[in-house]
């Protein structure tokens, strides 16, 4: 069974100029000690489909089914149980812990608010938790400050580990840190996933990073999921040409000096075009993309994709845009 | 490379704070139309190098030795009015964030026009005709219409599409790019990447370009400078700098890039690291480095070793590199 099942979830917010759908419909599943991969643009909704299914910001509809529960209607002072089990990773470690804390104080909250053990049995426990991350006894009497952006985010994660979570959403985890921390922070993440069984969702515009990090990986474009398939068949198999386009994307040797993949910006998720929301910008697109929005099927097993021409290097000649 | 006067000799370049000494003996050339690489990490003077060019240094650094110059011509000694008339005809520069080098009261267009007006004498009426072609040329669709929009109703690649088109309004000789991407989209670092080497070549102006990014540097520089710590550590042909790096720093960064290997997964194994961070480089005597460096030996603690040329184009600071490519070279008898 997994660990979370989140079905037709909608978060959308109220503009002046109308409901703006940052998650339009999303269902997404994490089996335990999985590693899911959420990767798209900024603006997509991949991070407040993170804050969403942690209950962070209101779903609007929808369900988020965590171990059998669906905390998507839960009253907000019975969410205790869930925010012990279900943590957060932020990208900015530095704009998530407060700069008047010292570390250890930090590192305690959690699990005062969560009345976690006595006195003796939190400071046993902060200890534990900040050598485990990498980081020496003595910088519990630091302040977030005396950091460089690596050590921070090693305190982020102590911070959402502490209290012993199942699952754990990392939205853009190393994407503020230095390539040469970026891997020391995403061996430590593995770690850490092997030795509490955590579960992961972990959000990143970067292909590469996902690559790596996931078992399984959703390709998300304006609001919804576009592509879904494990991690190594999206990269022999990539079927919509907007994932197509991510991997020829991302800076490789190999391409010396080519063009760009695709032009255009993403949409403004307040006006979303008609029909496939990836239709102004795709090389493919045909008439059909204009009018209709694809829905996710099957294109093999365990691979899904929403797009009429799912698979199609080029535009099918018999029908062409306009005719 | 041409054997031609560059058109850029940053030579010896040091650069000092009351608190540190960011930038020391550090130097490149960039030849006329070519694309020069200076890769390095946060920390590392790749930025500060950029404005000491540009003569734009915080009030509080100061250029403590070195010479940086155009063409020959000394910028160092400039007078600062002339020094006014290089920046945007001869050198121009674009930041990583564009939305804070624009000024959110006036439209693109009016932004774009005054560097026409001040650099070109241009009339109001020709600035803003001159004004909608650059943006035409960077690929703004409907300059038009953008030409009288606000900064903040364009997209974060719109924006960096209106530096580029002031940056080259005045058809400068070498464009300095310090991280144009970083703070795009893929999709959207990729067009921009793009439009950089296309104008480079139909405005036949060299580009330097600032980044962390080893991909951006393999795919659109010519050469490249490994910057570490304030020095420069490698530098090479961009191509030959991912095929074979030599310094122990520059292999640990591709060792560690899950990007440039699409066999690395969790499930088989760590990535590799380069242990601490390049803060351990501070008040190092020797190379600054060695603190991190799994080939270290007691003398890289000392002094800074020397740049060595192991190979035509091919610099490299480190000893034990050094002694061994000098050995490889003279086992095949070259």
């Amino acid at each position: 069974m997994s660990l979370l099942s989140v079905s037709d979830l909608h978060t959308h917010f109220p503009t002046p100029q109308g409901a703006l759908r940052a998650v339009d419909g999303v269902s997404l599943t994490v089996a335990k000690g999985e590693s899911v991969g959420l990767v798209g643009e900024s603006g997509c909704g991949k991070s407040t489909l993170g804050k969403t299914v942690l209950r962070l910001v209101p779903p609007t509809s929808g369900e988020i089914v965590f171990d059998g529960e669906d905390i998507a209607r839960l009253p907000a002072d019975s969410l205790g149980p869930f925010r012990r089990r279900a943590q957060m990773i932020f990208q900015d470690p530095f704009s998530s812990l407060n700069p008047r804390h010292t570390i250890e104080t930090i590192l305690t909250a959690p699990l005062y608010v969560h009345g976690i053990g006595d006195r003796a049995e939190r400071r046993r426990r902060v200890r534990a938790i900040i050598e485990r991350v990498g980081l020496p006894l003595s910088a519990l009497s630091l302040y977030p400050h005396e950091f460089s952006g690596g050590q921070r985010q090693r305190i982020g994660i102590a911070r959402a580990l502490i209290l012993g979570p199942d699952l754990v959403i990392c939205d853009e985890p190393v994407s503020a840190l230095d390539l040469s921390i970026q891997a020391q922070i995403l061996n430590l993440l593995v770690e850490m996933k092997r030795d509490y069984d955590l579960s992961y969702l972990f959000i990143s515009h970067d292909l590469s990073v996902i690559r790596y990090f996931a078992d399984r990986v959703l390709v998300m474009y304006l609001g919804r999921i576009v592509e879904s398939a494990t991690g190594a068949d999206l990269w022999a198999r990539p079927l919509h040409p907007y994932t197509r386009a991510l991997i020829a994307a991302i800076p490789d040797p190999s391409r010396r000096r080519q063009a760009a993949p695709i032009g255009g910006d993403i949409s403004s998720p307040q006006d979303l075009p008609r029909g496939c929301s990836f239709h102004p910008r795709c090389p493919i697109a045909t008439s059909i993309c204009a009018e209709r929005d694809p829905a996710l099927e099957m294109h093999g097993a365990g691979h899904q994709v929403a797009c009429h021409h799912a698979g199609s290097l080029v535009r099918p000649s018999t029908e062409m845009v306009g005719t | 490379m041409t054997t031609a006067a560059p058109l850029l000799d940053v030579a010896d370049l040091t650069i000092a704070f009351p608190t540190g000494t960011p930038v020391i003996d550090f130097g490149f050339t960039v030849a006329e139309g070519e694309t020069l690489a200076v890769v390095g990490e946060s920390g590392s003077g790749k930025s500060l190098t950029a404005l000491a060019v540009m003569r734009l240094l915080p009030p509080a650094a100061k250029i403590v030795a070195g010479a940086i110059r155009l063409k020959g011509r000394d910028l160092r000694a400039l007078p600062e009015p002339e020094m006014r008339r290089v920046r945007g005809r001869e050198i121009a520069m674009i930041f990583q964030e564009p939305m804070t080098s624009l000024n959110p009261v006036l439209t693109v267009g009016r932004q774009i026009a005054e560097v026409l007006r001040l650099h070109e004498g241009m009339s109001a009426p020709a600035a803003r005709a001159r004004t909608i072609e650059l943006l035409d040329l960077v690929r703004v669709a409907d300059p038009h219409r953008r030409v009288d929009d606000f900064p903040h109703r364009l997209s974060g690649g719109m924006r960096q599409r209106v530096m580029i088109a002031m940056a080259v309004a005045c058809r400068p000789r070498l464009l300095i790019a310090d991280e144009p991407t970083t703070a795009l989209d893929v999709t959207i670092q990729a067009q921009v990447l793009d439009l950089l080497d296309r104008l480079r070549r139909d405005l036949g102006m060299a580009l330097l370009l600032i980044t962390h990014d080893l991909g951006i540097v393999g795919q659109w520089a010519d050469r490249v400078v490994v910057m570490y710590a304030g020095r420069r550590v490698e530098q090479a042909d961009a191509t030959r700098v991912l095929d074979d790096p030599l310094h122990p720093y520059t292999r640990g960064l591709l060792a560690a890039s899950p990007r440039l290997d699409a066999s690395l997964h969790y499930s088989a194994g760590p990535l590799r690291e380069i242990p601490g961070s390049i803060a351990s480089a501070r008040g190092q005597p020797g190379c600054p480095f060695a603190p991190r460096c799994p080939l270290a030996q007691p003398s890289c603690r000392i002094r800074p070793p020397p740049l060595a040329a192991v190979r035509p184009g091919r610099l490299v600071a480190c000893p034990v590199t050094t002694a061994s490519e000098l050995a490889d070279v003279a086992a095949v008898g070259l």
